[in-house]
């Protein structure tokens, strides 16, 4: 095929897909909805797509072989990097609450959230290779049991802590049993069901949920006893160190527990990696027989791995819970499962460094963008874009999925996609990205 | 000399499918026994039963004296056997070093390096490729890794399932000298399923000659070789 027909192909594809979704618009005026037209719009997307499709088409044209080689530096590249993007993302962690914006801070809880979670994932999908679409399942589990243990018995979020990575844990194994003998497709569908049905049970068991309605009043944590509230004065803290009470404090203290939660997520998960339960989450993803063969219990390996990933989902979900002190079951919809496995796939399967990253572009990312297209909107004066500027926010979905589509082709295997080695003499070396999975479950 | 494993009546199935027909067959410490026969026959099966996976349905198996039937694959293999498998099955994407560790698991964590200094000795190439990624071996570097993998465990009895598979006739070689090697100097037990029959009925002490999943011949390496059926069946235009 030539590049030129290439390229009408695609821009006809283009026209098939933008025409609907950005050439149609729904506004709502005297008489309901009515739908208007926007074929300028549609025109500059089908027009770029025609154009970028021809660039790419002669880019490839010439060498391919440098397209590889530059690839492989591109790698090699990141791989150095990241022994200096951790340390200097960490302390930019630490430091965020200092820029003193509540809209920063609650941005980095979020995403703090979304990169334990992510952790949590990378043990059970990263590291033993089974594909779970259903942890969210575990999320709720955690949330749950600290809403519920909090406004029942009246018990502080210390304690209920561990018991909600307890019952998180305990969930894990008891999809663990069930699923033992599956793997790939097949667990991914179960998992997916798990999900789903803790969900309805959370909906449906309104005695003890309060169903759709959800859990209100839930109780925020303590800083060793001393609470954050507004009135001030004994026990609280403000109080103790005579300042001024406010909510800032209260959403910088909270942001700080999840950035201390998620850092014992990725600590315990490098201990775990070195130590010879996790070689063996490894060694089971690459082959179960020969793991058989080798006296390796199969069965428990397996359920460590589920109830190990399971834990820390447990213990974001109680975060989450003490955070927003409301919870729902529409909190825990496949979404947020989805979210959290893209997230692990994006950052390359089993590096702890990629899915911080990967939580960072996607979630942060995602609401930054929202930001710059709004801005962008208001510089486009010119009448040609009269049709767009306003709405360019609502392209934020949009303009996100294609990254993700570029991504996956560009770099298969996840942003970060080597592998360290659990034991090493002398230097470590790093596994090349040739020989890491590719979207394999 | 007794006996360290011993089956008897053995059948086992796959679905509905018979693959094993009452196998009887004995192994004595310090031997090399070698099972041969064609493609399909019951070896690789045979192998696996011993493992527990599958499970034989009826007859008995006896690991020194105890009998392991029922048992589950991973306490079997606790018990001093190891298996090198068929296809190697090495953890690809693991370093040599990595491999060789989850051999070691089911034997305690006391003296790995000395085990692992054992399998260098034996394997000199493995010590060179230590920090490479298993899946980046060649065929007969796989092959030592897996046997080498195998070793870490200390077993006293290993089952190794066709380890010439597609391999170099110089590579083949090299490797069934380390076992006899292995067989002198320790007393290692093996039992050796091949396809390459002359080869392995010269290295075996004795040999038992497996079709349609039932036991049709037995004897010394030497009286097997000298056969005519069995020439005529497995060595013809071969090896020799």
């Amino acid at each position: 095929m030539t590049p030129l027909r290439d390229a009408f192909l695609s821009a006809a594809v283009a026209l098939g897909l933008f025409g609907p979704m950005v050439g149609l618009l729904t506004v709502s005026g005297e008489h309901g909805l009515s739908l208007e037209l926007r074929p300028i719009a549609t025109a500059v997307i089908v027009g770029l797509v025609f154009l970028g499709r021809l660039l790419v088409l002669s880019w490839r044209g010439r060498g391919r072989v440098e397209t590889y080689k530059t690839n492989r530096a591109l790698a090699e590249g990141i791989a150095h990097a990241g022994k200096f993007i951790a340390p200097v993302l960490l302390v930019a962690a630490v430091a965020l609450p200092f820029t003193g914006s509540r809209y920063y801070v609650d941005l980095g809880t979020l995403v703090l959230t979304y990169i334990m979670l992510g952790w949590g994932l990378n043990i059970v999908v990263g590291l033993a290779g089974l594909l779970d679409l259903g942890y969210v399942a575990f999320y709720a589990v955690g949330a749950y049991s600290y809403a519920l243990l909090s406004t029942t018995y009246d018990l502080g979020f210390w304690t209920c802590l561990p018991l909600a990575g307890l019952f998180a844990g305990c969930a894990g194994v008891m999809l663990g049993f069930p699923v033992l003998r599956l793997r790939g497709d097949y667990l991914a569908i179960v998992t997916l069901a798990f999900g789903e049905i803790i969900r309805i049970v959370l909906t449906n068991w309104v005695s003890l949920t309060n169903g759709p309605n959800g859990i209100t009043g839930i109780p925020r944590p303590t800083l060793f006893g001393l609470r954050f509230s507004m009135e001030g004065g004994e026990g609280t803290f403000a109080g103790f160190f005579g300042i001024e009470p406010a909510t800032i404090q209260r959403v910088i203290f909270l942001y700080y527990v999840i950035l201390v939660l998620a850092l014992l997520t990725n600590w315990v998960s490098l201990r775990l990696r070195r130590i010879p339960l996790g070689r063996a989450w490894e060694a089971l993803r690459e082959d179960e027989i020969a793991c058989r063969s080798l006296g390796i219990n199969v069965r428990n390996t397996k359920l460590t791995a589920f109830g190990m990933g399971a834990m820390f989902g447990g213990l974001a979900g109680a975060f989450f819970a003490t955070r927003q002190a409301f919870i729902s079951p529409e909190s825990f919809t496949f979404i947020e499962s989805a979210t959290v496995l893209a997230i692990v796939v994006l950052g390359g399967m089993g590096s702890q460094l990629g899915v911080a990253l990967a939580a960072i572009v996607m979630v942060g990312g995602l609401e930054t963008l929202r930001d710059v297209l709004s801005f962008l909107g208001d510089q486009m004066n010119s009448p040609l874009f009269a049709g767009i500027a306003g709405q360019l926010p609502l392209y934020r979905m949009l303009i996100f999925g294609l990254v993700l589509v570029v991504m996956m082709v560009l770099r298969p295997r996840g942003l970060i996609s080597g592998r360290t080695p659990t034991v090493a003499l002398g230097a470590r070396k790093e596994i090349a990205a040739e020989l890491v999975a590719q979207g394999r479950g | 000399m007794t006996a360290l494993l011993s089956l008897s009546g053995v059948t086992a199935f796959y679905g509905a499918i018979q693959a094993l027909r009452g196998i009887d067959l004995t192994v004595r410490r310090g031997e090399i026994v070698t099972l041969i026969g064609a493609n399909g026959a019951g070896k690789s099966t045979l192998m696996m039963t011993i493992c527990g996976n599958p499970r034989a349905r009826t007859g008995q198996i006896l690991h020194e004296g105890q009998d392991i039937t029922q048992w589950p694959t991973h306490r079997i293999m606790r018990r001093g056997i190891a298996q090198a498998p068929e296809g190697r099955r090495i953890f690809g994407r693991m370093t040599v070093h990595e491999n060789l560790l989850m051999g070691a698991e089911v034997a305690g964590r006391t003296d790995i390096p000395d085990r692992l200094e054992q399998v260098f000795a034996l394997f000199p190439r493995l010590k060179e490729r230590m920090t490479q990624r298993g899946g980046t071996l060649s065929g007969g570097e796989q092959q030592m890794l897996a046997i080498g993998r195998a070793l870490m465990s200390r077993p006293s009895l290993l089952l190794l399932d066709e380890p010439s598979l597609g391999l170099a006739p110089l590579v083949v070689r090299q490797i069934f000298s380390a076992i006899r090697d292995l067989n002198r100097a320790t007393g290692l037990t093996v039992l050796l399923v091949e396809q390459n029959a002359y080869q392995a009925l010269r290295l075996a002490h004795r040999g038992y000659v497996l079709v349609n999943g039932a036991i049709t011949m037995a004897g010394t390496g030497a009286e097997l070789l000298a056969r005519p059926e069995i020439r005529a069946a497995y060595l013809e235009g071969g090896h020799a």
